[in-house]
């Protein structure tokens, strides 16, 4: 199991360092530290064996996160632990930073005190953290508190705690979905992919037994069957339903009720959580099509002329555009002219920048930039990185749909009906990516 | 108020002054210092001075100033046994508390204190705490065994402990059952021989259902011990499955590997007819991409395992090639993961879709990606034969780039497409040549010196550019492939390269302090001493091709890895004892056995090592047979008779001998030694040692295939000292054999028996040696069907068709030659794409076109064709004109070479008009008596 859990600064001074096992000295803190962040070439692995003691890291911002051991564990476990760890430290202190680390180092030590016990990851949900990791000193809680907190540390519903009272019981439900695509210059589809999530936040009352829908083929072809009426239901599958690749869950859903019944039944924690996260490659709708030319003049200058299509319905508005040109690193100067937004030259970033507010569906706008370059002796030929973009369209692009999400809490007089809900489609640019 | 302000103390006399304030009466003081103390500990100043002081804080109400305290104590506890004494009272104290959560911390503690006093008095505290009413202490105090064993096990197990542990994977709540199960696995890895985990179906059961309910890191515990399991029989293992799957749903990836190993695991119990079998495979491709879209990090993780995965079960990612293409912002680890992955998946259907970003990638940045994208190029060829021309232009298109690294990977991986596809591509060596001068890393030079020593007789300055090389022959990491080459030169031009390989082998004999550079000199040097045809069929030998996949995990350790999957083994890709100290977590693993009712699906031998028939390389040999047949060599070599001497291999040996080694040998003082004399026909054994490894024996017989001809008698028994043989040529599912049938007409018992060719037009050789397996005694008969390859020696004979064949036994040695039926050497591909057959009709000179009457043939068109294609002849396209049936017609032969036809058929009229179109025009007369055999019979 995880021998000791170090956090670094950016110069590789130790801001934390607890040790679990007796087999990680202190040693271990400085092997990383020369081996890994004061490395001479980048680093080639988030694993590292020196000395057979393994380093697993993450960095966030310009924080190291090193998990060490000495035993074969479970490398899955120890990365979605550092990250689990970088999500409850986020959830105390905000950013993780130097100054906040040190800020809140007694803290940080009182968590790892609790979320680890002898290398092995304890409860960690900051719902339930935070009822008794509180910095608060002496809290005289009642007997019936502490067994409140234990029995939710411990128990089946560890995420939620009971006796959670709202005057209006609310949901927010956002479909959050990211629109990857890699396409040649000639448009066609390399691959192409939606990565989803359903971010749930909720302000219920009680234990509320939820059950959530959406236009899963699965689901509607197995309603469709059940009914007599099956050719209008199936056009209505057709249409409307799509298919999904894999999803995964919040620990909060019941897995096995959704094996064998494809229903997506939880009590959810309080607050916002990620309920679901899924995959979908069949239909997708591209919001946008990038049609590059790259024409190169001669040795020492590049044409590039850029076409951007909208492909949505043209009451919808996409916001937040933006196309990054990757230049050449010996460009001497480029000239742009834009039919619509501001495009600039950005010679730190060895790219033309195109930003457009808003564009509505079914629309093209088009760039063209001249760009000089100096005279080099380089024989290796520019790599031409793709054209990149990025957007927010106000629609999922795997055409995934919120079909219902049902509030039923037993000891509590209110109903589903009381529930007020809101359901919200962003539709964002993950990797979308044209070569040219 | 904030915490780093702590980090700042860096003043002299700090310790005292740390002192006076641990002293201090007032509460937030005394908790300020104790801060400041934890903060130097941090940092890795030596506070352990401070320990009586920081010890007397203990006795508090204040939790957090508790908590400080406790890690104090853990960090110095074991430097300050004495002293720690102080601590157990307030500890003890504490189990007793009211409050769990103190209960809870007192228990934790007290186990990370590694002070043997202090585990004394741990026990009893911890005998309660592990039955405590709160769940909260009852986990923590399942940790506790464990921790305590680390540091007595003795004491464990004569407290009794772990029956008690045993007992709380019964207890009500999951998470109390999750640390249960840690603690128990943990301590089993140090027992391997104990029966700690004594698992059967009635605890499997309650871990399957307390997996529904823990928390996700008790799933990934409790899923990790089941893979430990071994049920009974497949229908516990299909049992266990199917509720180990819903977890693949799981948010936490480590849930899902963990789920994965499990159904790995398993799966080996299932019978593969099962339908179930199917649905799981289906099953665990989603999951296994999801991981992809985890923080790289995971993602590294997730590709490491998919590696191992997609050797073990290769078609449960077969069609998900995409998602493994590399993203230009992906992590250096992630996109040399990826590349790996790619590779392993790439066949026939893809290999356009793969190549094109291969492609992509050696134009990227990073040297050691653009490196590994080449050498991806280069595997691609030899894993997939139809792409190897592609892969060998675009390989030329990178070296037309001139970037050195990339021009070097290039040339090492085009030697291995020689090896792999001899004679085929050697065009390509003129540019190679021109690259020479760029060439400064060990194995592209000696990539280079072994193409120009393989193909010294195409290379018009091989001696020149051999004599270039061997300038720098001091760089040690060459040597062994300059003096191969240099002799190989020697061998094939040897009045012009005397004096080179003169130098070479004196360098490699007197020169060098290698051993093994100058044992291979001397055995070069006595070679060509004494006997340089011996020499000739040696050193020139046919090798047997490369295999495809070079870089396979070998099967044993594959399973075994297969059983870690998740865990650093698996991103290691090696055991656990490679990097792991001492006892622990060294238990060798291995995955279950076959059940008995997978057997009818797998041959049993096959499935302890995974590696279904079908997948083994079928071109390489383990290296054990073929040791075994060169070791076989002295007691019955095949055949023992003089190498067939045809003219041209004498005329070569002539050369040889009057040529150049007299003058050789007379030029140094160097006497060959007596025992150094070699059987003269060491390549015969060689060759047919290799040849083991084409078992095309099976599958002869009634399957339906080419027109075989009755057999004719080859050579009478009166010219073979009483042994007829005849024999006849059939193709069957892309074998060639040549069947035969010996007669013992003598009135003495014949052994021994063993074939060679000579060289031949096509390159047929013996692909097994003759097995008669019994002495064949007066007036017996036998029938052996000897199974042919097309990779032997290439020479053109006259008639085309002309096969010389040598046959030995225990009398003589016979020779004979026949007249093989060009249709066994059409190949099944034969088939040529419309477009394709049109535009090489048009592009072949019309003098290369021949045309032939078939007469007598009264067959129409349909009956012609299908009789045609049963011997690998197409037809592309068929017209009517002007009352007439054309078919056009194409088919391949084993060497590449692609023969046109159009067939005329006129109804009622018996006989029919044959044009064939040929780059190669002299095979034309033999496909035509191809065709009129087939169509006639």
């Amino acid at each position: 199991m995880i021998g000791g859990l170090f956090i670094y600064n950016h110069k590789g001074e130790v801001l934390i360092s607890r040790v679990y096992r007796d087999d990680i000295g202190r040693n271990a803190v400085d092997a990383f530290r020369v081996n890994v962040i004061h490395a001479r070439q980048q680093v080639r692995s988030p694993v590292t064996n020196i000395a057979r003691t393994s380093f697993f890291h993450v960095k966030r911002s310009n924080i190291w996160l090193a998990a060490v051991t000495k035993q074969n564990v479970n490398a899955a476990m120890v990365f979605e632990f550092l990250y689990k760890m970088c999500d409850v430290m986020a959830a105390y202190f905000g950013k993780i930073s130097e100054e906040n680390i040190k800020n809140n180092f007694v803290l940080i030590y009182e968590l790892l005190d609790e979320i680890l016990d002898f290398g092995y990851p304890q409860n960690s949900e900051t719902g339930a953290l935070k009822t008794f990791i509180t910095q608060q000193g002496i809290k005289s809680q009642t007997k019936e508190e502490q067994s409140q907190i234990t029995s939710q540390v411990t128990g089946q519903i560890g995420w939620r705690r009971e006796g959670i009272k709202y005057r209006r019981n609310e949901l927010f439900l956002d479909v959050l979905e990211s629109v990857n695509l890699l396409m040649s210059p000639q448009g066609q589809v390399l691959s192409a992919h939606v990565s989803g999530r359903v971010v749930m936040k909720s302000y219920l009352s009680g234990m509320p037994e939820c059950k959530f829908g959406m236009n899963d083929k699965i689901v509607i072809e197995k309603q469709g069957k059940g009914t007599a009426d099956e050719t209008s239901k199936r056009c209505l599958s057709g249409k409307q339903s799509i298919a999904i690749d894999d999803c995964t869950f919040h620990q909060c859903v019941r897995l096995s009720k959704f094996d064998s019944e494809r229903s997506i039944s939880f009590i959810p924690p309080d607050g916002e959580f990620e309920l679901m996260r899924y995959r979908t490659t069949k239909d997708i709708i591209l919001p946008f099509r990038v049609i590059p030319l790259v024409r190169e003049v001669g040795r020492t200058k590049l044409e590039v002329k850029v076409v951007i299509k909208s492909n949505f319905k043209p009451s919808l508005l996409a916001q937040k555009i933006e196309v990054r040109i990757p230049t050449p690193l010996n460009t001497s100067g480029v000239q742009v002219i834009c039919m619509k937004g501001k495009a600039k030259y950005k010679a730190s970033e060895n790219a033309i920048v195109w930003k457009i507010k808003r564009m509505a569906g079914m629309k093209e706008s088009q760039i063209s930039a001249e760009i000089e370059l100096l005279p080099t002796n380089d024989k290796k030929k520019w790599a031409r990185p793709p054209i990149s973009m990025n957007f927010e369209v106000p629609f999922a692009p795997s055409g995934l749909k919120v079909r219902y999400l049902k509030v039923f809490e037993p000891k509590l007089n209110y109903s589903d009906h009381d529930v007020i809900k809101w359901v919200r489609y962003i539709g964002r640019s993950g990797i979308y990516e044209t070569r040219c | 108020m904030t915490d780093s302000k702590y980090f700042t103390t860096t003043k002299k006399g700090e310790i005292f002054e740390l002192k006076a304030e641990l002293n201090s009466d007032k509460k937030e003081k005394k908790k300020e210092a104790v801060k400041k103390v934890i903060a130097s500990m941090t940092v890795g100043k030596d506070v352990s001075a401070l320990f009586p002081d920081v010890v007397n804080c203990m006795q508090t109400d204040n939790l957090e100033l508790k908590k400080l305290v406790y890690l104090y104590l853990m960090n110095y506890a074991k430097s300050q046994p004495d002293m720690a004494i102080m601590a157990v009272n307030t500890f003890v104290k504490d189990c007793e508390d009211p409050n769990p959560l103190i209960r809870a911390l007192a228990v934790r503690t007290m186990g990370c204190i590694r002070v043997d006093k202090i585990t004394e008095y741990l026990c009893e505290p911890l005998r309660k705490c592990l039955k405590d009413e709160d769940p909260y202490v009852r986990k923590t105090a399942a940790v506790c065994v464990a921790k305590l064993h680390d540091i007595n096990a003795q004491l464990v197990e004569d407290q009794g402990f772990l029956d008690t542990l045993k007992d709380l994977i019964s207890d009500s709540n999951p998470m109390v059952v999750a640390n249960a199960v840690a603690a128990l696995s943990e301590i089993a890895e140090s027992h391997p021989s104990s029966n700690l985990l004594d698992l059967n179906p009635q605890s499997i059961n309650k871990l399957l259902t307390a997996l529904n309910e823990c928390t996700e890191w008790g799933q990934i515990f409790i899923l990790d011990c089941l893979a430990n399991y071994m049920p009974k029989d497949d229908r516990e293992a299909q049992s266990i499955c199917e509720r180990v799957t819903p977890r693949l749903s799981h948010a936490n990836s480590a849930v899902v590997l963990s789920a994965v190993k499990v159904l790995m695991k398993f799966m080996e119990m299932l019978s593969k007819d099962l339908d179930y079998y199917g649905t799981l495979l289906k099953k665990l491709a989603p999951p296994l991409v999801t991981l992809l879209s985890a923080e790289p990090e995971l993602q590294y993780v997730a590709l490491r395992n998919i590696n191992l995965i997609v050797q073990k079960r290769p078609e449960i990612l077969k069609h998900e090639m995409k998602v493994f293409f590399v993203k230009y912002n992906d992590p250096i680890y992630v996109k040399l993961e990826k590349l790996d992955i790619m590779i392993r998946l790439a066949s026939q259907a893809n290999i356009a879709q793969v190549l094109a970003e291969l492609k992509e990638y050696a134009t990227e940045v990073d040297v050691d990606f653009v490196r590994k994208a080449v050498r991806a190029i280069g595997r691609c060829a030899i894993k997939v034969e139809q792409s190897a021309e592609r892969c060998v232009s675009t390989l030329l298109d990178l070296i037309q780039t001139k970037v050195n690294y990339v021009v070097q990977e290039a040339i090492v991986v085009i030697k291995d497409i020689f090896r792999k596809y001899p004679n085929k591509y050697e065009s390509v060596i003129a540019t190679l040549c021109e690259n020479l001068d760029s060439l400064d890393e060990p194995e592209a030079r000696a990539a280079m010196i072994w193409i120009v020593g393989e193909y010294a007789e195409r290379i018009d300055n091989a001696d020149e550019l051999l004599e270039s090389f061997l300038e720098g022959f001091h760089d040690e990491s060459t040597q062994l492939q300059l003096l191969t080459a240099i002799v190989k030169l020697f061998l094939k031009k040897p009045t012009e390269t005397q004096e080179l390989v003169q130098q070479v082998l004196s360098l490699a004999t007197q020169d060098s302090d290698n051993p093994d550079l100058r044992d291979r000199g001397y055995i070069y040097w006595r070679l060509l001493s004494t006997d340089p045809v011996a020499a000739k069929e040696v050193v020139l030998a046919e090798k047997p091709l490369i295999s495809e996949e070079t870089d396979l995990i070998e099967p044993t350790l594959l399973d075994e890895l297969i059983c870690y999957i998740g865990t650093l083994a698996s991103v290691y890709h090696k055991p656990p004892s490679a990097f792991v100290e001492g006892g622990r977590g060294v238990v060798h693993k291995s995955l279950p056995p076959r059940t008995a009712s997978s057997e009818s699906a797998e041959s049993p031998e096959t499935a302890p090592t995974g590696a279904p028939p079908g997948e083994q390389p079928d071109v390489i040999p383990a290296q054990g047979d073929l040791l075994g047949d060169l070791l076989n060599l002295d007691l019955g070599p095949p055949v023992s008779g003089p190498p067939l001497a045809t003219s041209s291999v004498q005329m070569g040996a002539v050369d040889l001998l009057g040529g150049g080694l007299d003058s050789l040998i007379g030029g140094t003082n160097f006497v060959a030694p007596p025992t150094a004399a070699v059987p003269a026909n060491l390549g015969a054994p060689i060759g047919s040692g290799l040849s083991d490894l084409f078992d095309l024996t099976s599958g002869v017989g009634t399957l339906s295939g080419s027109y075989v001809a009755p057999k004719a008698v080859w050579l009478p028994a009166m010219k073979a000292k009483g042994l007829e043989i005849s024999g006849t040529f059939t193709r069957q599912v892309g074998s060639i054999s040549m069947d035969l049938q010996l007669t013992n007409k003598a009135l003495q018992v014949m052994t021994d028996f063993a074939i060679q060719f000579n060289r031949n037009s096509f390159g047929l050789a013996p692909a097994a040696p003759l097995q008669v397996h019994a002495p064949l005694s007066p007036n017996q008969t036998v029938e052996i069907s000897l199974p042919l390859s097309t990779v032997g020696s290439v020479m053109k004979m006259e008639p085309l068709n002309n096969l010389q064949v040598a046959v030995k036994n225990n009398i003589d040695v016979f020779y004979f030659s026949t007249l093989y039926p060009l249709h066994i050497l059409f190949v099944e591909d034969g088939k040529m794409d419309r477009q394709m057959f049109l535009a090489t009709w048009k592009d072949i000179p019309n003098e290369n076109e021949a045309q032939f009457q078939i007469r007598d043939c009264p067959l129409n068109a349909e009956a012609a064709s299908s009789k045609l294609q049963s011997s690998n002849i197409f037809t592309v396209a068929k017209r009517n004109v002007e009352g007439q049936d054309m078919l056009y017609q194409s088919l391949k032969l084993t060497n590449g070479i692609w023969v046109l036809a159009e067939l005329r058929i006129q109804p009622g009229n018996p006989s029919c008009t044959l044009s064939l179109k040929c780059r190669a025009p002299e095979v034309s007369q033999h496909v035509y008596q191809a065709y009129e055999t087939i169509l006639k019979n």
